[in-house]
């Protein structure tokens, strides 16, 4: 990705690594070009295939339809989709920054005291190990409002990735570094600001990345048990609607529609921790060899 | 506890105030696995001194190091600061700082940043913070590095912005914990000069922990050596030359006695170790 220029500075005998500039194409490295060309390639051939045989083949549309009748009634039926689409998305993006709010304070909050993590914590496991399934119906049933009880049931599956991971970071400063802190006599805010937050990060941002697509998939299942109808309604009951009325065709535009925002989601948070990381952190590092 | 005593009694190398920066006293340290990592340790340090703790592994020497710099408590003893400021309680408020034998750097910060932090966590205001800061990393060669990260450093530069920032508070003691043991021989004789030029120049303290006679003899002035199980003082070596020291005190007549008084001493102490057991 866009690295900064930075020149490449020596000292006599204390040399620093020397950051090599690599010729780019259209804004991408020529190293980069075959990574994204070659998944691109496989993808064209498999949707070839993939038409070709339900040309060659006559099977039914309701049983398979190709490729290009699903791109047409997505065009087609763009306006019911689209608002689906933002539905569920709001639904996740929802969960996933209640996950991340109450994800990082809880952990915050385990890592002030080991008897607050050790009592508290099986209870998350426990959440996280529940099938959101068999507990959706009753969330409905308990919350009223309906959008609300989905973005619960988002919340409880995307929540525990990033509860655990950040514990975990909080818990990996530097011991070294946390002496020299109870050496300048810092408070315990002061360690948290400036030595605990900052080493979690990486694996905050880890448990983001799987807490994204955690929070789309709970929000699809959620919407699936809760089965509602009408205008409000996001692209899991687009997915039921379609299969009842048999519009096959519809259910795969959907299908596709979720599984595109699902990539969309995980490629955010890749390049939103790239960003993050990429001057200091050995994930974002290239080897020098 | 003879040869201990022997050396409490020796004169101490001259220039130095009669009330020591710090002042050990019977001080003891009980692991709770029960090893008994030092036993009754007497060292009083003078201002201004430089003092090597030279001995094998695991004779205590980093564990001293860390009770001194109030990193873990004594099982037994005190360790007095007569000259420090003492805060309500009476608790001693030594202006100390300590150097790791890794840089110990924060990856997330510029080399700035890092030099920064002791300044920061003392709330000293951000402008005056960067110019201090910024002032410390030219001391040590780096001022041209101020916005580099640690990984884009080189081992040694490392090791500059952790004794920058070691520098940074102009402490009154600098303990340094084998802090070039993980260099290679020539970055290590670099920085040896460029430690003993700032110690010339500046007013502090250092108390540096190594296990290299060569290394102890070159830079300090007096030599503290330690024996293992238990760890405790067995001799202390007045190892006085004149500075600045350069690299041709390594071929003088002077650093060769003390390495050989240096070296005799450290025998002893790996015999009383291997003589325990």
């Amino acid at each position: 990705m866009a690295e900064a220029a930075r020149p490449a500075i020596t000292i006599g005998d204390d040399a620093p690594p020397v950051i090599l500039q690599h010729k780019r194409v259209l804004g991408v490295s020529v190293a980069t070009w075959p990574k994204i060309l070659m998944p691109m390639a496989v993808g064209i051939l498999a949707l070839a295939g993939w038409e070709l045989a339900v040309r060659l083949q006559g099977i039914p549309v309701y049983i398979l339809p190709g490729p290009i009748l699903i791109a047409k009634t997505m065009v087609a039926d763009w306006g019911t989709l689209s608002g689906s689409l933002w539905i569920t998305l709001s639904i996740s993006l929802a969960a996933l920054s209640a996950a991340v709010v109450l994800g990082v304070s809880l952990s915050v909050l385990f890592a002030q005291s080991k008897w607050v993590e050790l009592s508290f914590f099986p209870y998350a496991v426990i959440l996280q190990v529940t099938p959101i399934v068999a507990i959706a119906p009753l969330i409905i049933i308990w919350v009223n409002d309906v959008k609300l009880s989905l973005l619960i049931c988002a919340w409880i599956v995307a929540f525990f990735p990033i509860l655990s991971n950040t514990t975990l970071g909080l818990n990996s400063a530097d011991h070294n570094l946390l002496n020299l802190f109870q050496l300048y006599k810092a408070t315990r805010f002061q360690t948290l600001m400036n030595l605990r937050l900052p080493s979690a990060l990486p694996y905050f941002l880890g448990g983001l990345k799987i807490s994204g697509g955690l929070a789309l998939i709970g929000a699809v299942v959620a919407e699936f048990v809760a089965g509602t109808g009408g205008s409000q309604s996001g692209l899991a009951y687009r997915i039921l609607e379609s299969g009842y009325q048999l519009r096959i065709p519809r259910m795969f535009a959907a299908l596709f529609m979720i599984s595109i925002s699902g990539i969309v989601i995980f490629m955010c948070l890749s390049l939103l921790s790239h960003l993050t990381l990429r001057r200091w952190h050995e994930s974002a590092l290239k080897r020098e060899n | 506890m003879i040869a201990a005593d022997n050396a409490a009694a020796q004169a101490r190398p001259a220039g130095l105030s009669a009330r020591p920066v710090v002042a050990v006293r019977g001080v003891a340290k009980l692991f709770s696995n029960g090893t008994l990592a030092l036993q009754n340790v007497d060292l009083d340090i003078g201002r201004h001194q430089f003092m090597s703790l030279l001995g094998p592994s695991g004779c205590g020497k980093s564990t001293l190091l860390r009770m001194i710099a109030g990193l873990g408590s004594a099982s037994a003893g005190t360790i007095d600061w007569p000259e420090a400021d003492h805060d309500a309680q009476g608790a001693a408020l030594p202006r100390l700082s300590f150097v790791f034998q890794e840089p110990t750097l924060m990856p997330w910060a510029t080399a700035i940043k890092n030099v920064m932090l002791p300044l920061k966590l003392a709330g000293v205001p951000k402008e005056e913070r960067r110019a201090r800061a910024a002032e410390a990393l030219a001391m040590v060669g780096l001022g041209a590095f101020e916005n580099a990260y640690p990984r884009e450093l080189s081992g040694g530069m490392k090791m500059r912005v952790s004794i920058a920032r070691g520098m940074v508070t102009k402490p009154d003691v600098l303990l340094m914990d084998e802090p070039f043991a993980a260099l290679d021989e020539i970055t290590r004789f670099k920085l040896n000069n460029d430690l003993l030029e700032l110690w010339h120049a500046s007013n502090f303290t250092v108390v540096f922990v190594t296990h290299s006679v060569f290394e102890s003899v070159y830079l300090s002035q007096r030599i503290v050596v330690m024996a293992a199980r238990p760890g405790r003082i067995i001799a202390d070596l007045d190892t006085t030359a004149p500075y600045p020291r350069a690299s041709d005190y390594r071929t003088s007549p002077l650093y060769n006695d003390h390495c050989r008084r240096a070296s005799q001493a450290l025998e002893v102490a790996m015999g009383h170790a291997l003589g325990a057991h």
